[in-house]
């Protein structure tokens, strides 16, 4: 019992360590040229594409519900009026990026590492290593640069659908007034709100690609071991999205 | 114990390995093999399931570094090579992979066409033209923009070699060239093997279970056993040889030395 914790605790920092090293080397070969342009765009269109459809619909009805469950908790004490200004900073400051984190992690990460981990059983990146051609240049830097760079976008646009959802909700059903909903909204907007929002798109999206790149190509036996790679690739992404979402706030704020 | 210099031990050795030792944890692969392959010649190496060849192919491409040993190629010791060195050195090499590992987000030319994208500066259209060449080379023709999955098992392969083959590399490496084919088309591969080193005068060291292939496709042929090479030779002299364990393997016989040491 005592040994399986102590293997379990050593296979933790391994596989950390690994991650980390992946993550330098990924940032080593991104400004080794050439750059890959073409590679790049193509997997910003699959990042982007694959998500903002699903983003849109996830956005709209947190920002929906958030107006809802906000609204009946200030109508307590008359403040009915702040409910665009709560909807607006929760949606830039955690909820945006937060979500939008975690449903691209269940996306976009779990298709790099199933596509990835497919390329490693079927002995696709032993080919792309006997072309002389480095995997990590050739398949980590584009998922890298995608994410880091659609991430962002993709967070502003949480940000906007939510805000929008909140505004619907409540001037068509709570029949709040729309002037002053707008108005409160963006008064107590402040830049450094969306800067942080902003970091931490670029932060999760490199957590994202790393950690399921690692897992593609960490991917042993067959059908089942792109299987277990994908799970781990969502449950270890999710997570550290997770704990780095606290550490930034607590720090940035 | 002085190392001696490979190129005085075989002055026409393309590839000379030494020593070669190899473990994934407990499972000791490679123990101590040793294996000269001569310029422009065919080397087979034949061995049961499981016995490490492809762990030994890998190991002279530098996909699996090796505990131990030294590797010869040209002369030059390629074990202690980082990752830089590695890739100049595979731009000599071809290799062709048991299941043929091909990108299948690919069309079959942009495979085929790979290397030469990744290491020149030829246009999409030069590439395409020697594409179509080494195509032909390989017997298929029209399949330049199909996906690898709409080909068969043995176009795979044949694309695979096409794709190994379109650098122009000095060695060749197959693993299992004919292993799942139909005994017609294992024997176009083996034509075509045989018609690459006449042709292109490669040297190449191809793996292999597969009998019929490996006395059609050998200059010489070895026999790796317990994580060693124990012995090698023409194929008539591996037909006559006289040592069981390897009488035991190329007749194919569930009785003998191999089977009863385990
Ligand atoms: N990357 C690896 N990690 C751990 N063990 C490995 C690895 N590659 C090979 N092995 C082990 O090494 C041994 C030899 O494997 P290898 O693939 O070289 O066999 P082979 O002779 O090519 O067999 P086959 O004819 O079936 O292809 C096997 O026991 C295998 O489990
Ligand atoms: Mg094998």
């Amino acid at each position: 019992m005592r040994k399986l914790f102590v293997l379990k605790t050593i296979g933790f920092f391994e596989e950390a360590g690994r991650i980390v090293i992946l993550f330098v080397n990924t940032l080593i070969w991104t400004f080794r040229p050439p750059l890959n342009l073409k590679n790049i765009v193509l997997q910003m269109e699959y990042v982007g594409i694959n998500s903002f459809f699903v983003v849109f619909i996830m956005s709209i009805f947190i920002g929906m519900v958030f107006a809802l469950q906000s609204f009946s908790g200030f109508q307590k004490f008359h403040a009915e009026a702040f409910v665009g200004t709560i909807v607006a900073l929760a949606m830039v400051r955690e909820l945006g990026p937060v979500f939008s984190g975690l449903m691209v992690s269940g996306r976009v990460g779990a298709a790099m590492a199933a596509e990835l981990g497919t390329m490693k059983v079927t002995e696709q990146i032993d080919a792309l290593n006997t072309l002389a051609t480095n995997p990590i240049k050739y398949l980590v830097v584009p998922r890298f640069l995608a994410s880091l760079f659609v991430m962002p976008i993709l967070i502003i646009f949480s940000d906007i659908v939510g805000i929008i959802g909140g505004y619907l909700v409540s001037v068509y059903i709570l029949d709040q007034n729309s002037e002053v909903y707008k108005k409160r909204t963006w008064d107590y907007m402040e830049l450094e709100d969306i800067y942080i929002g902003l970091i931490k798109a670029c932060v999760f999206g490199v957590i994202i690609a790393i950690v399921s790149c690692h897992q593609g190509f960490h991917t042993m036996g067959g059908a089942e071991g792109v299987g277990k790679a994908t799970t781990r690739a969502v449950v270890q992404s999710s997570l550290l999205i997770l704990i780095s979402n606290y550490f930034i706030t607590a720090l940035l704020f | 114990m002085p190392r001696d210099d490979p190129k005085d031990l075989h002055p026409d050795g393309m590839i000379v390995i030494r020593d070669l030792f190899k473990s994934f944890g407990e499972n000791r692969v490679l123990q101590g093999l040793n294996l000269d392959v001569k310029r422009g010649e065919d080397m087979v190496v034949i061995g049961r399931s499981g016995s490490g060849k492809s762990v030994l192919i890998k190991c002279i491409i530098g996909l699996i570094k090796p505990d131990r040993g030294s590797i010869y190629i040209n002369g030059e010791d390629i074990v202690p090579f980082k990752e830089k060195n590695l890739n100049e050195m595979r731009k000599k090499f071809g290799m062709l992979f048991q299941f043929g590992a091909l990108f299948d987000s690919m069309p079959v030319w942009e495979n085929v066409g790979f290397g030469l994208k990744q290491h020149t500066e030829l246009k999409n259209d030069e590439i395409r033209d020697i594409v179509k060449e080494k195509l032909k080379m390989v017997g298929l023709d029209g399949v330049d923009d199909l996906m690898p999955s709409e080909l068969s098992g043995g176009m795979k392969k044949r694309v695979s070699l096409a794709r190994a083959i379109a650098m122009e590399p000095e060695i060749l490496l197959y693993d299992e060239p004919t292993t799942g084919l139909d005994p017609i088309m294992a024997d176009v591969i083996n034509e075509l093997i045989i018609r690459l080193r006449e042709k292109l005068k490669v040297t190449s060291i191809a793996i292999t279970h597969d009998m019929v292939s490996a006395y059609k496709i050998a200059n010489r042929i070895a026999m790796l056993y317990q994580g060693k090479i124990i012995e090698v030779g023409t194929p008539d002299e591996i037909r006559n040889s006289n040592n069981d364990v390897v009488q035991q393997f190329i007749q194919g016989r569930s009785e003998g030395p191999i089977t009863r040491g385990k």
